[in-house]
């Protein structure tokens, strides 16, 4: 992540630096860096309870650090009040204000800047062509349109005064499965359009892979690890970022004096990649897409025997749970690609050693 | 059969199961509360210090409230009323704010502390206010005089005292409601506003004012209200200088011995209030409001 900070030419649009906040004896957020680039979608992410949404508040200004600095283009903001920063959150639970129209919602802002009718009146119809908001909206009170136009309207109106960075804390966690993907594309289609800094909040690691341009892993107020999807996917730091992304086969391995690797789980010697210098325990992470079925004449550097547990479709892909010793490990294959067999019988399961990863705790 | 297609609609809700079910208290309602209703308006059209209800109708029980300025204690009414309403509003909001989204495990205990004079007789506590008050010899003016050494103004049997009182006795009816208005505003709301741009005021008159209206209006009609019928407060804290309508139709009952006259008062009063009272609701649109959270 040092690296990251000394590649960038431009500065950063904001930077935190050892940015903490306590309540009493808990550390919500602690000593937390950061570089936030000028036009990039960040995502911070995080299960609930690590800190995540109260970061997002420091750099709203709906809260103070208890330690560290906030830079804004480089100025200092700590103690500048939400309403004094040129940035605009959309919340979590949208906050729309229910005694105004969709056209009062979107104008706030402005309202409060004291600009002219005429002027607000022609941004909020700007900003409900651009988020496909039927015009006739206009005049409607907010509790009458539906949770994915509301979801607009919250957009709109965060992006009405034209802030420098838009601040986004979980939007879409309400939402059902379908309006959620639509809402993602949507969203990262906006980030193009408006060239604006985003910074999201989410606890799901895949809505992140998504949108985002840089991830930020969050976990017990700490960044544990910052770089792009798909460096956070080949790479993950640790045990606890691997297993965050989805479901992984995770097995705890110790190296042996030959070089392979052996797990308590697993009768075999395993062959993967080496252990860090000096350490003697790991984690294999195996991605269950880089499990596949072995056929007869069929190898892998790694080949086990197990019973197929049970099968799961999962739209295009298939996945599976296949019982090998003690542990169930999840194979998922493209639906081309799915197994022959059926629940109940002994398959063979195969992964090469370059396709799984070793990480410590 | 078409005939009784006709007349069916016409008698439908005579066979509906709830009206039956509220018969007993409408007729409860009927003998306790609308027939005395009922009696005082045929008193008012009655001949003065009759009491009968079969004497002539006249109207001139209501020529007299305006021939005796009456209507003059009607007026002063309704200014202490509307003065109560606006002092207590002033001085209620801060405290009701603090109670739905500042005190936090205090709010409890100052609700407690709030609520304790109300297990206490009005009355006692009016006279409480007396004794504080008294020229010379009262809590207040002693305390300054032994202390500071200052000569107070008489502040009893005035119309601050009185209104201070209203205000003292009412205050409960104006903040509760209005603590109940004021924790239906979202404290995400209120946030977003002022990430938005608001100041402290903005958001006041642009979002906690509007949002928390019902508990505002529902508080200050009850304050309205009750201090357009107070009786004790002139009473007690405003004496012989201060006389509300309550002391003039109470007067008109007894000592006057008019009821018809006292009754055209109250009739006044109970039209003037009613009025009033439907009128700032249909405006207001309390179920509207109150739906749409």
């Amino acid at each position: 992540m040092t690296a990251d900070q000394t590649e960038d030419a431009a500065p950063p649009i904001l930077r935190l630096a050892g940015v903490t906040k306590t309540f009493g004896p808990i550390r919500a957020v602690d000593a937390v860096d950061l570089d936030i680039r000028d036009g990039e979608f960040f995502t911070i992410v995080g299960p609930s309870g690590s800190g995540k949404t109260t970061l997002l508040r420091m750099l709203a200004g709906l809260e103070k650090p208890s330690a560290g600095d906030i830079l804004l283009r480089g100025e200092r903001v700590n103690e500048v009040p939400a309403n004094r920063r040129p940035t605009a959150m959309v919340f979590q639970s949208l906050a729309l204000f229910q005694h105004k129209t969709v056209g009062q919602n979107i104008e706030f802002a402005l309202k409060m800047r004291g600009i002219a009718q005429a002027t607000r009146r022609a941004r909020a119809h700007d900003l409900m062509t651009m988020l496909r908001l039927p015009h006739d909206y206009y005049s409607r009170p907010v509790t009458r349109i539906s949770g994915g136009e509301r979801q607009r309207v919250a957009l709109a109106r965060a992006l009405a005064s034209d802030p420098a960075i838009l601040f986004f804390d979980e939007p879409l966690s309400a939402i059902d499965y379908r309006l959620r993907k639509q809402l993602e594309v949507e969203l990262k289609d906006l980030h193009r359009e408006t060239g604006k800094t985003f910074v999201y909040i989410t606890h799901s690691l895949e809505e992140a892979m998504v949108m985002s341009d840089r991830i930020g892993i969050m976990r017990q107020g700490r960044l544990i690890q910052i770089g792009t999807p798909d460096e956070i996917y080949t790479r993950p730091l640790n045990k606890f970022v691997s297993e965050f992304m989805g479901e992984v086969n995770v097995l705890e391995v110790e190296q042996g004096g030959d070089g392979a690797l052996h797990a308590r789980e697993v009768a075999r010697a395993l062959k993967g990649p080496k252990l860090p210098d000096g350490a003697t325990r790991g984690h294999l992470v195996i991605r269950p897409e880089a499990l596949r079925f072995l056929g007869s004449g069929e190898t892998a550097d790694n080949v086990l025997e197990g019973e197929l547990y049970n099968e799961y479709a999962l739209g295009s892909r298939v996945q599976y749970h296949v019982k090998i010793g003690a542990r169930m490990f999840v194979v998922e294959r493209l639906r081309e690609q799915r197994a022959a067999a059926a629940p109940g019988t002994t398959v063979t399961v195969g992964w090469n050693a370059a396709d799984s990863i070793i990480v410590p705790d | 059969m078409i005939a009784r297609l006709l007349i069916r609609p016409a008698f439908a809700w005579l066979r509906q199961p709830g009206l039956h079910a509220a018969v007993p208290i409408l007729i409860l309602l009927a003998i306790g509360f609308i027939g005395p209703l009922v009696l005082v308006a045929i008193f008012s059209f009655m001949p003065p210090r009759s009491f009968t209800l079969d004497g002539a109708p006249t109207i001139e029980n209501y020529q007299t409230v305006v021939e005796q300025s009456f209507y003059l204690s009607l007026l002063r009414s309704f200014a202490f009323a509307a003065g109560t309403v606006v002092v207590l509003a002033l001085v209620c909001y801060p405290v009701a704010l603090g109670l739905a989204k500042l005190f936090g495990r205090y709010a409890g205990l100052l609700t407690l502390i709030l609520v304790l004079p109300l297990f206490v007789s009005e009355n006692v506590r009016l006279f409480g206010w007396v004794l504080f008050l008294l020229k010379g010899g009262g809590v207040l003016a002693g305390a300054a005089k032994a202390v500071f050494g200052l000569e107070l103004a008489d502040m009893l049997y005035s119309n601050t005292a009185t209104l201070m009182g209203l205000c003292y006795v009412y205050l409960p009816f104006m903040l509760f409601p209005m603590v109940l208005g004021l924790s239906m505003v979202q404290r995400d709301v209120v946030e977003a506003a002022s990430d938005l741009g608001a100041s402290r005021w903005q958001i006041m008159r642009e979002i906690e004012l509007p949002l928390a209206m019902p508990g505002l209006v529902i508080g200050g009609l009850l304050t309205f209200v009750l201090s357009l019928g107070a009786l004790t407060e002139s009473k007690v804290l405003g004496g012989s200088k201060v006389i509300m309508i309550a002391a003039d139709i109470e007067s008109a009952f007894t000592f006057g011995q008019n009821w018809p006259l006292g009754s055209a008062l109250s009739m006044l009063l109970l039209v003037l209030a009613g009025g009033l009272v439907l009128l700032v609701l249909r405006k207001l649109d309390l179920d509207a409001i109150l739906k749409r959270r």
